[in-house]
């Protein structure tokens, strides 16, 4: 998986591509704690994410819980496999996607 | 029928996926139904390499099946591990709010959620837990 950073001000966007699971997600987790310092918007742009699986929920989870004290987190350009996912596991209710 | 024996450990996901992935791309799997079984397959790799042999290491195998007549896939997976039934762990609640999230339970949810059947049993001293997949549903 390839995580591509862009800071604009306290907008960080987070693009991810390729797989996140249980393989990748400890690299986002890192990836996160060290990029939200200071972050006041976040935005998860998965356009070209192939899959999640339950491992890079529970990453994006913690982004999101994280950001609500913030300005927020964003899931943007979410695929049908990935929509998928989150409808079964609830939380397309939970994250903002747009 | 085809087989992959290895250490069922979580750096080894990636040869499992491959393994399977070689396996329905010969099939000519819809790359949706491949990316579902992608990640069913993470979820039990993970759950065997984590928890069946404890802080210790032991073998997985991973026995890949396709009924070409009813166009459906078996995937079973193999473990000598500790005796364990993860389908009869309680469905999480997915209608609870961000801070009230149960984290346990969500990947063999969403197996169950994703595949046609799931089945658990334990035989010969082995766990076996086999996902069916229709590849064209």
């Amino acid at each position: 998986m390839t995580i591509n950073k862009t800071l604009k001000g306290n907008d960080l966007t987070i693009a991810l591509e390729g797989r996140l699971d249980t393989t990748t997600a400890p690299d986002l987790e890192k990836e996160l704690k060290e990029s939200l310092d200071g972050v006041e918007t976040l935005t998860m742009d998965l356009g070209d994410l192939a899959y999640i699986s339950s491992a890079g929920l529970r990453v994006l989870l913690s982004a999101h819980k994280t950001m609500i004290a913030k300005g927020g987190m964003k899931v943007t350009h979410v695929n049908e496999i990935v929509q998928e996912v989150f409808e079964v596991t609830g939380f397309a209710d939970i994250l903002n996607i747009e | 029928m085809k087989e992959l024996k290895l250490t069922a450990s979580i750096a080894n996901i990636p040869q499992v996926t491959g393994f399977v992935e070689g396996e329905l791309e010969a099939l000519g799997c819809p790359m949706k139904t491949q990316m579902q079984i992608d990640v069913a397959v993470d979820e039990v790799f993970t759950n065997i390499a984590s928890y069946a042999y404890g802080s210790g290491q032991g073998d997985a195998t991973v026995r890949f099946e396709a009924d070409k007549e009813n166009g459906m896939v078996s995937i079973t997976f193999m473990d000598t591990g500790h005796p364990f039934n993860p389908l009869k762990q309680k469905d999480p609640d997915v209608t609870a709010p961000a801070d009230k999230r149960p984290i346990g339970g969500l990947g063999i949810f969403l197996v169950k959620k994703t595949m046609d059947q799931v089945e658990y049993k334990y035989e010969d001293g082995m766990n076996k837990l086999t996902i069916r997949k229709k590849l064209n549903a």
